[in-house]
């Protein structure tokens, strides 16, 4: 595969880049910060021996760069074929609450600018007959929390739009996965305790390799997110009223 | 979400628990701003990776985990400092690279591995970790950010290696790994009736083969005290070895604590008889996985569970040649007199003192012992150390817990030499642990 990651110098991406990496495919990373990519490029040329590595300049808070920053991978890889999203902003809720600037920037990161980052990806990849867009949701966009009333109302938009991606393009042959990742231990999250079932980025990352080996549409990660949420999903308002999560 | 300023607990792999104002950094240079020490996969058994107090902040490097460059013509490898051992060998065995000194697991960071200048089953031969490195790039207590090698800063360089973190946060660490025949040992091995055979079983080996080391019996007194299997290893030759590279071997978790009387002196007695008889009387020899060679309690994760939540301590000494064959004996004599239950038992006789400033091996015989954490194992501590201070010989900040101040004074000529690159490098004492302040005098506010 020629695979663009878009956010992988961290996290769950940086996992996912490595692991696609070593597996045998070519990639390029796309991030909004050139030394970060530089020292994520580095690592990724060490893993193994032979293979691709690119970088290229992409901030999500910068629609006007999308374009330029696929082209350029384009270029690099020769056309690629499977397309990555980890970026996105995060804060607690309080933050959101007490920065409204802040907020402000999380709304249009995380939906409008992805959006307008997958449909740009969708285009290219429909153009060539198809091809795998893998996109980070998350859990928070399953139901309204508390503790995600911001973020988690930008990750269920996210979560609309790439579910009725994949009802109209996947005949098409573009691939859609939507990814909903549960409390996973990165650096986003450092300073919050981990609640039971936790996850580590390798986790999750050999559970996307695996949706984007098969095109599964959706995957919860770790798996048993998908029982919490349901869960969730059962419980009657007044009951969502009184919790705290 | 826990409030930051009541701090959020950490553990030392005893099962010490320290409260601080802990931060996981996927950036070091950013995060060890302000910060009182780093710590990466809290391997250490004791205090040492555990803050002082609640207010200091302890960054966690594991999520800083990048390779930063790696030269395979001359083996140097740069990574972050929370960049882990196990990673390394998935990486790079494979491809005829290793590390040119391991611990006894390999769920350490290399900056770990550096703040405790590790040692393992090649003492005798390349001796600690830090003989091998090139280059570091530490944060300063002041904030400064500075590079140190052999060449360049070589008294900070000195006292970082095995200073245990005290004398800046490690941020990148660069090292020349070891070109290897296969990536598969082969070894041999066999039973010694007694500590006096092993100790000669030991000084015969070292000559002959890279890796040696014994797992000896703590129980068992008299005629059969320090029994055990003697282990000898090399790399396996192209020829000896399969033609896979090593699977990955299957983990077992241990799920949760065991009750802490699972472990008494007949449950430590028969595991110490079932270990020395399932081996036979008959030497072996053979190829096997670099991680049953290496790493064999490493198949059981989190098995430090198994001493149950009053957690357990390791006391781990080394005993100079000068104080004779007879010294190992004695301190054995000693140790089963205590009746603390221990499983299982390490002897390794060490090469030269390495460069570190507090580096732990010396020439002589090490021996490390995990001792359940009961109401007189810090007066068998302490008693040990009498013996091992007597004796001219030193234990292992790593795997401490119980040693007082004055008694790893009186262990220590060295300190004056550490104290005073501390002096030179964090005057104030910004930096420190638990350890720190039990051992070393640092204060807290």
């Amino acid at each position: 595969m020629k695979v663009v990651v878009f956010g992988g110098t961290k996290g769950m991406g940086r996992a996912v880049a490595r692991q696609l990496f070593e597996a045998g495919n070519d990639v390029v990373l796309l991030g909004r910060n050139q030394e970060e990519l530089d020292r994520s490029a580095a690592d990724l040329s060490a893993r193994r021996d032979g293979g691709k590595v690119a970088t290229f300049l992409c901030d999500l808070e910068q629609v006007e760069g999308f374009d330029a920053a696929l082209d350029a991978a384009d270029g690099a890889l020769g056309n690629f074929d499977t397309v990555v999203v980890t970026a996105g902003l995060f804060a607690t809720q309080d933050k959101l609450e007490a920065d409204p600037v802040f907020a402000h920037r999380v709304l249009l990161a995380n939906f409008t600018n992805t959006v307008m980052f997958c449909e740009n990806v969708r285009k290219r990849l429909l153009s060539r007959g198809g091809g795998t867009l893998c996109v980070f949701s998350s859990v928070a966009g399953d139901r309204g929390r508390k503790p995600v009333v911001i973020y988690g109302a930008t990750k269920a938009g996210l979560t609309h739009y790439l579910d009725s991606l994949d009802y109209k393009f996947r005949a098409a042959g573009l691939k859609t996965i939507c990814v909903k990742p549960g409390f996973v231990k990165t650096a986003m999250t450092a300073g919050l305790k981990p609640p039971p079932f936790a996850g580590e980025p390798e986790g999750v990352a050999r559970i996307v390799v695996r949706a984007i080996k098969k095109g599964t549409p959706q995957v919860y990660a770790p798996p048993m997110w998908r029982l919490i949420m349901m869960v969730i999903g059962m419980l009657p308002r007044f009951v969502m009223r009184r919790i705290g999560f | 979400m826990a409030e930051p300023s009541k701090g959020l607990p950490v553990e030392g792999w005893g099962r010490m628990v320290g409260v601080g104002q802990i931060v996981a950094s996927d950036d070091l240079e950013r995060d060890t701003k302000g910060a009182a020490l780093s710590r990466g996969l809290g391997r250490s058994y004791g205090d040492s990776s555990l803050p002082a107090v609640v207010g200091d902040k302890v960054v966690q490097t594991p999520l800083a985990d990048r390779i930063l460059s790696f030269d395979t013509v001359t083996g140097l490898l740069k990574v972050e400092a929370g960049f882990c051992l196990d990673e390394l060998n998935r990486l790079f065995l494979h491809r005829r690279w290793f590390t040119p000194v391991t611990p006894g697991t390999k769920f350490v960071t290399v900056g770990g591995m550096v703040a405790s200048d590790v040692h393992g089953k090649n003492h005798h031969r390349n001796g600690c970790f830090g003989e091998h490195l090139t280059w570091m790039k530490l944060r300063l207590a002041n904030d400064e950010i500075v590079e140190c090698s052999p060449y360049a800063n070589t008294d900070l360089f000195d006292a970082t290696i095995g200073g245990m973190g005290l004398t800046g946060h490690i941020l990148e660490v660069e090292f020349r790994m070891e070109r290897i025949s296969s990536p598969w040992i082969w070894m041999e091995s066999q039973q010694v009736p007694n500590i006096n055979a092993f100790l000669r079983g030991l000084k015969e080996a070292g000559p002959k083969w890279p890796m040696t080391m014994g797992w000896i019996d703590c129980v068992s007194k008299g005629k059969l005290m320090g029994r055990g299997i003697l282990m000898m290893g090399r790399w396996a030759t192209a020829a000896e070895a399969p033609k896979k590279s090593p699977p990955a071997k299957p983990k077992f978790t241990l799920p949760f604590d065991l009750p802490s009387w699972a472990l008494n002196s007949f449950t430590a007695r028969a595991f110490n008889e079932l270990y020395y008889r399932k081996h036979g009387s008959k030497p072996k020899c053979g190829v096997v996985h670099p991680d049953s060679f290496f790493y064999p309690l490493d198949a059981i994760h989190h098995w430090n569970r198994g001493y149950g939540k009053k957690g357990f301590t390791q006391y781990q000494c080394v005993l100079p040649e000068a104080a004779g064959l007879s010294a190992p004996r004695e301190f054995l004599e000693l140790l089963t007199g205590f009746g603390l239950a221990s499983p299982l038992c390490v002897i390794k006789d060490c090469g030269a003192q390495g460069r570190g400033l507090l580096s732990f091996p010396m020439p002589g015989t090490s021996i490390a012992v995990d001792l359940p954490v009961r109401s007189n194992t810090p007066a068998a501590v302490a008693e040990l150390n009498k013996f091992v201070i007597a004796k001219g010989g030193r234990m292992y900040l790593t795997k401490d817990n119980f040693t007082s101040a004055e008694d790893f004074r009186a262990m220590e000529p060295r300190m004056a030499a550490f104290d005073q690159a501390r002096n030179k490098w964090d005057p104030q004492r910004k930096l420190r642990s638990a350890q720190s302040v039990r051992m070393l005098g640092d204060v807290t506010p």
